[in-house]
């Protein structure tokens, strides 16, 4: 008696470890289906699709939306070129995300909830997700306005409000004043911020090296460098007015 | 104190049958062993684990299910429904997507008045517009959740890396439809979202005509990937019709041919993903 009841709760008698899709499965994919289709057809006829005056490309809004679903990557403009937030970022993003399951070779925490087993995948994929992607939509929907200006809720959105443009390239506050030397050092920068990146990662692994191997690795600590050089560029322009670090005549980062 | 109400014999055993359930009994049996009910669901009514698993394996629209599978599997709190939720409203958008098609031309003299058009005279036309609309903004959500459960619980590990490359495809596919959808109402809101959103194609590198190395290719702002992907050098008619092509034609048979490949990876990469 004493032992049944010391027993792990789990292991009760008689039930299977599987059980029949109908009609255990189905019942509750036919109630989650219910629920969910009530609270569309109430959220449907308490709020209406929004629907504003007819397209008129002669009248530019100010600002100009994209997508709420996009606005984390519109943000991200205001620190890079087009080319970069609006092409490679979203490119980098697919590809990066396709990568996962080639990359994390760690076999712990396979179908399972765990932090303790996999606290660096959690952490990168949390600031991914909630900082870089969600948080950065929050503010596209209700900090940004005209003039891709910041305006807490409480501001009247001014469409005059300017805002100095006082930013500068890295290398010209480094006392480079010339096109090409600026060319070469803001090169030089981003090449040593890859390559030690790099090569401290992986001196720090070089015990899993033979296990991971070097295209997994060498991937992997690009892709988290590119993550976190865009946290950092953020920063600096926030915190340093730096606008680019390296300038060539055909791209800017 | 002589009976002499009429004695009708079937009417009392009726009675009685109503008042024991008999009756119920009696009409299921009535219709589930009919030719027209036999010919229609190709297993017995009777709740036998035969029947359980014939009504999964012998069923159209079910037989994407396992018949069996993990207790685990089943509880709400592992995969948040997530994954089901997106293709129900997925499914929404396809049933008030093509009941909008009915009332709706793309073409710029007509999208934005056919919109005002469900909206005020269309009967349910306004109801069938919401639905649409709050099911795809729903289903951008509900599909970053599942894909964010499927990152807590591990689930794109050995061996479902591919049915996670697949999903990465259907997160893109369902971005697209949402966006290229953005535009159909033709109002302010729709054209300058997409305005936003394509000028980001005129800096792609070597194709847009502002991106780096344009030169060297010798693109224009006619000729380049924006103008391929609206139709011209701004947003306009052209765009409305590429726009509503891909939204109503090309993206969901994309995207349902992915559904399809990733529910069957489900099952071939051995159900649900637990702790073994
Ligand atoms: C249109 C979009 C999608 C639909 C309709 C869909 C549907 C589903 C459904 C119904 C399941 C069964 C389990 C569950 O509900 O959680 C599932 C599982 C799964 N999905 Fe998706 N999904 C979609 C997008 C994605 C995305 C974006 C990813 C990841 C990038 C993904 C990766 C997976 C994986 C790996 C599984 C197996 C999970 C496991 O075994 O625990 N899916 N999907």
């Amino acid at each position: 008696m004493a032992q049944a009841a010391a027993a792990p709760k789990k292991k009760v008698e008689g039930v299977p470890e599987k059980l029949h899709v109908w009609p255990y499965l189905v019942r509750l994919e036919f109630l989650c289906a219910l629920v969910v289709i009530i609270a569309l057809t109430v959220w449907s006829i308490v709020i209406d699709a929004p629907l504003e005056e007819a397209a008129n490309p002669t009248k530019t809004p100010n600002p100009s939306k994209a997508p709420w679903y996009f606005l984390g990557l519109q943000d991200i403009l205001v620190y890079f070129d087009p080319w970069f937030a609006g092409v490679v970022a979203p490119v980098l993003i697919i590809v990066g995300l396709m990568l996962i399951p080639y990359l994390d070779v760690n076999p712990k925490g396979n179908g399972y909830y765990t932090y303790h087993e996999r606290k660096v995948a959690i952490w990168v994929y949390c600031f991914g997700f909630l900082v870089l992607w969600i948080a950065l939509i929050i503010m596209g929907v209700f900090l940004r306005g005209p003039g891709w200006n910041l305006f807490m809720p409480w501001q009247y959105w001014d469409p005059h409000k300017v805002v100095a443009l006082v930013s500068v390239d890295l290398p010209y506050s480094f006392g480079f004043r010339d096109y090409t030397w600026s060319a070469i050092f803001g090169g030089g920068v981003l090449l040593a911020y890859f390559g030690i990146g790099t090569g401290v990662y992986f001196f720090m692994e070089r015990k899993a090296l033979k296990s991971v191997g070097f295209l997994r690795m060498f991937l992997k600590i690009q892709l988290a460098l590119i993550m976190m050089g865009i946290v950092i560029k953020i920063v600096l322009r926030i915190g340093f007015n730096v606008k680019y670090i390296m300038v060539t005549p055909w791209i800017s980062i | 104190m002589a009976n002499k109400a009429p004695q009708i014999p079937g009417i009392a055993e009726f009675i009685h049958k109503i008042k024991s359930g008999e009756i119920f009994t009696e009409i299921a049996k009535e219709i589930t062993e009919s030719q027209l009910w036999t010919s229609t669901f190709r297993h017995g009514y009777a709740d036998t684990p035969r029947n359980r698993v014939l009504q999964i394996a012998s069923n159209v629209w079910l037989h994407l299910h396992p018949v069996k599978m993990h207790r685990h599997a089943l509880r709400i709190k592992f995969t948040w429904c997530m994954g089901g939720i997106t293709f129900l409203l997925f499914l929404s958008t396809v049933v008030t997507g093509v009941i909008l098609m009915f009332y709706y031309r793309p073409v710029g003299e007509y999208a934005y008045y056919d919109m005002k058009y469900l909206q005020y005279d269309v009967p349910f036309g306004m109801l069938m517009r919401n639905m649409h609309r709050w099911a795809a903004h729903a289903m951008v959500i509900t599909v970053w959740l599942h894909m964010f459960r499927v990152f807590l619980t591990g689930s794109y590990k050995p061996p479902r890396e591919f049915n996670w490359v697949i999903g990465v495809f259907l997160v893109t596919f369902t971005l697209l439809l949402s966006f290229t959808g953005y535009l159909l109402p033709w109002d302010q809101l729709a054209m300058w979202a997409v305005t936003v959103g394509t000028n980001m194609a005129r800096a792609t590198p070597f194709l847009g005509n502002e991106g780096p190395f344009a030169e060297y290719v010798g693109v224009t702002p006619r000729y380049d990937a924006r103008s391929l992907l609206i139709g011209g050098s701004l947003v306009g008619p052209p765009a409305l019709l590429r726009f509503y092509v891909l939204h109503c034609i090309f993206i969901p048979l994309i995207a349902g041919a992915l559904m399809i490949v990733h529910f069957w990876r489900i099952r071939k990469d051995g159900g649900i993903s637990g702790p073994l």
